[in-house]
């Protein structure tokens, strides 16, 4: 007979693999998106190793497909990297990793893994729900990133095949979860695409999307007038 | 070359978010402030990105396919379709309005 711990350490597991293949195999979306933008093939897949946070890999190759320095690209990428810091807060309690785990856990810490991992009920079903989650995530989005990198390269013009909608179709899906609870986020949204759209003629290629992020204080401003 | 360069940057600064969460105590980052700042920047980006990625070309605004595609996206987010299939619904609808106009 199986016991009711090995069934519900079943059903993390399952529950884990579930979000773990569906986000994974959109690495796709992103090495063809990538190579759309003008980086090759392995500067794709660099990107999906090392950096490891879709979000900022979108927003990095945004920046390259603009025309805009690379450089500049980064600052806006490592911006939106900021609140993996936080997710990491909030697992380390959950978690008690020893040090040296510790170091290649981190690269693990995504809105994904974090999600699945914060609904379990004890350390032991939250181990198990980070590690399956994030490494079936790395495993999946580093696999399919290769292989979309390579379809986009043998496809030609990707643009002709919309590929160019990946990154702010991924932007959306992404935004739209943050927009539930208060007013303030999506006040901040609409201001910010304002901000972006509106200095897009002005401002070289990249800086738009910084002097987006001035909708931050704006908007918590005027919540402080109102309150 | 600085494209190399730009990743290995991104690459630190992105590792180094995830790190410092889940090292340093927590009484340092975990402050109301700081908390509604981290949560509000990534919306600020996310829909600048999405924004300008949808309406500008270089540094000129354009309505072309490309809004048709985030259109499909949007209904796809709002029939709660996973992530996968919103890139695809997206992605098929901007490939079919440029094959028909």
């Amino acid at each position: 007979m199986v016991s009711t711990e090995v069934r519900a350490r079943g059903a993390v597991v399952r529950d884990s693999l579930s979000v773990g293949v569906a986000v994974g195999v959109s690495g796709v979306a992103f090495g063809g998106t990538a190579v759309a933008a003008g980086l090759t093939v392995a500067q794709a897949c660099a990107l999906s190793l090392l950096a490891f946070t879709g979000a900022s890999q979108f927003a990095f190759v945004a920046a390259i497909a603009a025309g805009g320095n690379p450089l500049l690209g980064t600052i806006g990428a490592i911006m939106l990297g900021a609140r993996n810091s936080l997710y990491g807060l909030r697992l380390a309690p959950l978690l008690a990793l020893r040090p040296a785990v510790k170091v290649a856990a981190a690269q693990l810490v995504i809105d994904e893994s974090t999600a699945v991992t914060l609904a379990q009920p004890d350390r032991e079903s939250r181990r198990i729900a980070f590690t399956t989650t994030g490494v079936t995530i790395f495993v999946l989005w580093n696999a399919t990133t290769l292989a979309g990198a390579l379809g986009a390269t043998a496809l030609g013009d990707p643009s002709r095949f919309g590929l160019d909608v990946a990154g702010p179709a991924a932007f959306l899906a992404l935004l739209v979860p943050q927009l539930r609870g208060s007013r303030t986020p999506a006040a901040v949204a609409i201001l910010s695409a304002a901000i972006a759209l509106g200095t897009t003629p002005l401002l070289p290629a990249g800086v738009p999307i910084l002097a987006a992020v001035a909708a931050v204080p704006l908007a918590l401003l005027a919540r402080r007038r109102s309150a | 070359m600085t494209t190399w360069l730009a990743i290995a940057v991104l690459a630190a600064g992105a590792y180094g978010w995830k790190v410092l969460g889940l090292s340093i105590p927590s009484r340092i980052l975990d402050r109301p402030a700081v908390r509604t700042t981290t949560a509000l920047v990534p919306v600020a980006l996310l829909a600048a990105l999405t924004a300008t990625q949808t309406m500008a070309t270089g540094t000129h605004l354009t309505v072309d396919a490309r809004l048709a595609g985030l259109t499909a996206a949007a209904v796809a987010l709002i029939l709660r379709a996973p992530f996968l299939v919103v890139l695809l619904a997206a992605v098929a609808t901007t490939a079919a309005v440029r094959l028909i106009f």
